[in-house]
């Protein structure tokens, strides 16, 4: 790892085709900062996206990565950092992609705690397939397929993260770019599995969940008293439906990772050019 | 006296069926005798009988036949639902004490013997050892040394404790005892006698080879969530892959099994998940991403009776199209079926050469049969220095320069001569790339732009054209290579058809028969076709899924012989359907 790794290093120069002015940009930034900031560089790093607008901030990006298929891209992550502990995993995808047809691994790898970082870039909406409500969509916001509204309550992923175990979960906001990255860097630095929700506006197809409303709306945690070692004080502003925060809401400072706990710390990479020496103790086994 | 001797025991679920068979089987495999094992719970009459099979020979034995020369039934219905399978002079050991076992006949010309398998259980220190006091009077009526059974307790129960272990035997010899005492006369009349030889051979389930064979192929990570029949594969690795430096994770579903073992690949690692068909169907959108974004994976279908939750414990090789064609759109992948439980080792070995060697998905095809077949082998078939590594085109830090383009950007699908691209690992210098299931261009970044794409689809075509010149994919070849008649088969079936042509004696058709563990790429059997007569296609399935296929590469009619009620094929049952076929 070279000290001198710029966040620009771990940009493409493929051109972003988001559309102008989509969070997607600030969220992307501050995620290149924040790897730069911890000395990581584009060849110890890997990234997994999803897929939605927010999945292709793999192409933008520049460092090994995988753009895998909807939803899955938290397992495979997992299996990266498992294989290489070496490597730095960071895991990124929309609201659709983690809360909805990845809700269950989201759930999972919480419980797991294995030591990487995941963004999720939350616009409330379905931004690639052009609109349609997602699973943090408000109860009323209506879209084509929800013509008068979902009529069921968004998920909260704060408080599945904090249900399934979680030992980082914090909430982040796409403009705001320094706390953001910095935000995103406590995540990558946390000894386990670092959450970060981020609100990353879409300016095409949400007309309601934009930066002047979370402008307006946001209180940001380091301007209050909140300690986010407490577990209690996370619960009670986690479960407030009305507040929007940015901030480390909960963070278990006994933090076992995965690694740890499993003892999982070889690089698995390096094998013999034949079977392990002793492979033959395999056979007698079964004598 | 048959040169094999057939025995069984059979009960209720719960009632410790399958470890008291394994036990026998053991017993036997360290007396130097062959042993192949089944598991019945092929019910005539209603669910939850169970019944552990073993067939031992002192020559090989590689299937079951449909005989019983002695039972031990720890219900009636035991007996009941084995009526067919004995025979004059069979034996039935039961317990008469119990009250369910009170009113049982003992069939005409067979011979029934009472040992009172709780009591004597009670006496070595415990009910629970009932099944080893029936084990014992077993020993006893075969004239089988008892000490084989003792080393195979040991085996058993040594981590329990000295004290088990000696209560066991205890309850063995107990069973041994009464038997000498009370049927003396039975026992010197019983035609079998279990002769001992000085071999000491290795007894291994499929999916145990399977797991033993990753293990051996430097297969460092496994994820997988549990199914029957593939469960066995993880439950094999984890802690044994740990001893390696490996790690098994049982995944929250079957999506993210595939996509973890992806992941594990993508980072470096021999990696490998395993599953039955319902996983295989939840795998295969993310099949299609492993396959385009060339990344070496070992996916293991261990088939069980379908379509949805089909017949979960039966036996069928119904998954062939689904490995071959399964998942939208169009891109090669690599299916081996090994044929014999040991074949399941080394196709394993194999399964992880060819993924890194070309990049690829490999299907390796196994089936339920094979899962829960104890088998014995000598131990050089396991011989693991013959175990070779091939890792492929991994490019280290001095030679990514070579694969950069103008700009150094590292060209991870190169579309080379042979199809493979260089694969440098993620932490290697300059090596940063990524891959995705969009169609890409060389370095990865997708595109659609139509010459491009045309050439992505020709360089991954490439890479099996490349490895069918490379390796060698020729079919297993049994019989007379000089018959007009011509059997084909795939996967399981080798054993048992092997056999057949064994009990088909002298005045039946003489047949040439190949076993095919290659189904993709596979051998061109197109002159083996031209040059028989008759060609007759065997499998588990209903439909003919590998007739079809091989219709289709040889554009000639092949006859078909089928079976899909849940039951594996049967040595005597084959040899009869097969001279049909041919007449
Ligand atoms: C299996 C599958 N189903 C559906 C789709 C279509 N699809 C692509 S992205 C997406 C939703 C994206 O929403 P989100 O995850 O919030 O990402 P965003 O575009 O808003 O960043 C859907 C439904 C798909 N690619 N794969
Ligand atoms: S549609 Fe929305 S989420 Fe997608 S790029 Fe445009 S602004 Fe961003
Ligand atoms: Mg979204």
């Amino acid at each position: 790892m070279s000290s001198d790794v710029r966040f620009i290093d771990f940009k493409s120069d493929k051109q972003p085709t988001w559309c102008p002015g989509c969070g997607d940009f600030g969220t992307m930034n501050g995620m290149m900062k924040a790897l730069a900031n911890t000395g990581n560089d584009p060849d110890n790093t890997f990234v997994v996206a999803g897929i939605g607008c927010s999945g292709k901030i793999g192409t933008y990006m520049h460092s090994y990565a995988l753009h895998g298929v909807h939803g899955r891209a938290l397992p495979v992550g997992t299996g990266v950092k498992m294989a290489n502990p070496d490597l730095e995993v960071m895991v990124a995808g929309g609201d659709g992609d983690g809360y909805s047809i990845g809700s269950g691994h989201f759930i999972h790898a919480v419980r797991r705690n294995v030591d990487m970082s995941y963004i999720v870039m939350d616009n409330r909406i379905y931004g690639l397939t052009k609109g349609q409500a997602s699973p943090t969509s408000r109860e009323d916001f209506e879209t084509a397929t929800t013509p008068e509204g979902p009529k069921q309550p968004p998920v909260n992923p704060l408080a599945l993260a904090l249900s399934a175990g979680g030992t980082f979960i914090a909430q982040s906001f796409a403009s705001d770019a320094q706390r953001h990255a910095e935000l995103v860097q406590k995540a990558i630095e946390h000894d386990g599995f670092g959450f970060v929700n981020v609100f990353s506006p879409c300016v095409t197809f949400n007309d309601t969940d934009t930066y002047d409303y979370f402008r307006d709306n946001l209180t940001d945690l380091a301007e209050t008293d909140h300690d986010p070692n407490d577990f209690d004080e996370a619960k009670d502003r986690i479960m407030d439906a009305d507040a929007e925060y940015q901030g480390i809401l909960y963070q278990d400072e006994d933090s076992v990772p995965y690694h740890e706990s499993h003892g999982v710390t070889e690089n698995m990479t390096e094998i013999p050019d034949g079977a392990p020496e002793d492979a033959t103790d395999l056979v007698r086994e079964f004598y | 006296m048959p040169a094999d001797f057939n025995w069984a025991i059979g009960g209720e679920a719960g009632d410790g069926i399958n470890s008291t068979g394994k036990i026998f089987a053991r017993a036997l495999s360290r007396a130097g005798r062959h042993v192949f094992t089944s598991k019945d719970f092929a019910s005539r009459i209603r669910g939850g009988y169970t019944a552990y099979k073993v067939r031992t020979a002192i020559d090989p034995v590689e299937s079951t036949v449909d005989r019983l020369d002695v039972l031990i039934a720890l219900t009636q219905r035991t007996v009941d639902e084995n009526i067919d399978e004995l025979h004059e002079g069979s034996v039935i050991i039961y317990d008469g004490e119990r009250t369910s076992m009170q009113d049982l006949e003992i069939p005409d010309g067979m011979v029934g013997m009472d040992v009172p398998l709780k009591s004597l259980a009670e006496d070595a220190g415990g009910a629970i050892m009932r099944n080893i006091v029936a084990l014992g009077a077993a020993c006893e009526v075969t004239d089988f040394p008892i000490e084989h059974l003792g080393s195979s307790l040991e085996k058993r129960f040594s981590d329990k404790g000295e004290s088990i272990v000696e209560n066991n035997k205890t309850a063995a010899d107990l069973g041994a005892e009464f038997v000498r005492e009370s049927y003396e006369a039975e026992t010197t009349e019983f035609e079998y006698e279990l002769e001992t030889t000085d071999e000491n051979y290795v007894l291994i389930n499929g999916d145990e080879a399977i797991g033993m064979g990753a293990i051996a192929a430097g297969c460092r990570f496994y994820s997988g969530y549990p199914i029957t029949p593939a469960t066995d594969v993880m439950e094999y690795l984890t802690g044994r892959l740990e001893r390696y430096g490996g790690h098994v994770v049982q995944a929250e579903d079957e999506l993210s099994a595939i996509n973890m073992a992806l992941g594990a690949a993508r980072a470096g690692a021999r990696s490998m998940t395993a599953t039955s068909g319902p996983g295989i169907d939840l795998m295969a959108e993310t099949f299609g991403l492993v396959a385009q974004s060339e990344t070496p994976l070992v996916i293991c279908d261990v088939m069980r009776s379908g379509p949805s939750t089909g017949m979960p414990t039966k036996q069928e090789q119904g998954d062939l199209n689904m490995t071959l064609f399964g998942g939208h759109g169009e891109i090669p992948r690599f299916v081996i079926a090994p044929t014999t439980i040991a074949e399941c080792f080394w196709k394993t070995v194999e399964a992880f050469n060819y993924a890194e060697k070309y990049q690829t998905p490999v299907y390796l095809v196994s089936d339920l049969e094979m899962a829960v077949t104890e088998q014995t082998f000598p131990p050089e078939a396991f011989d693991m220095d013959e175990v070779d590594i091939d890792r492929g085109k991994i490019v280290d830090e001095d030679e990514v320069d070579e694969w950069l383009d103008d700009e150094g950007h590292f060209r991870a699908h190169a579309a080379t001569e042979d199809g493979v691209s260089p694969r440098a690992l993620p932490g290697t210098t300059d090596g940063a790339h990524m891959s995705t299931g969009l169609e890409h261009n060389e370095l990865g970044r997708r595109t659609e732009d139509t010459e491009i794409r045309v050439e992505q689809v020709h360089k991954r075509e490439r890479k099996v054209e490349t490895a069918k010149e490379r390796e060698d994919w020729s079919p297993r070849e049994f019989g007379n290579p000089d018959a007009d008649n011509l059997v084909v088969s795939w996967g399981s079936n080798e054993g048992t058809i092997s056999e057949a042509m064994d009990l088909m004696g002298e005045d039946a058709p003489d047949f040439r028969f190949l076993s095919v563990p290659y189904l993709f790429p596979r051998p061109d059997l197109s002159e083996a076709f031209e040059q028989a007569e008759q060609v007759v296609v065997v499998e588990c399935n209903a439909t003919g899924q590998f007739a079809d296929v091989l219709e289709h590469d040889t554009l000639e009619r092949v006859d078909r012989v089928n079976k899909y009620n849940g039951v594996g094929f049967k040595a005597d049952e084959l040899a009869a359907e097969i001279t049909e076929v041919l007449q």
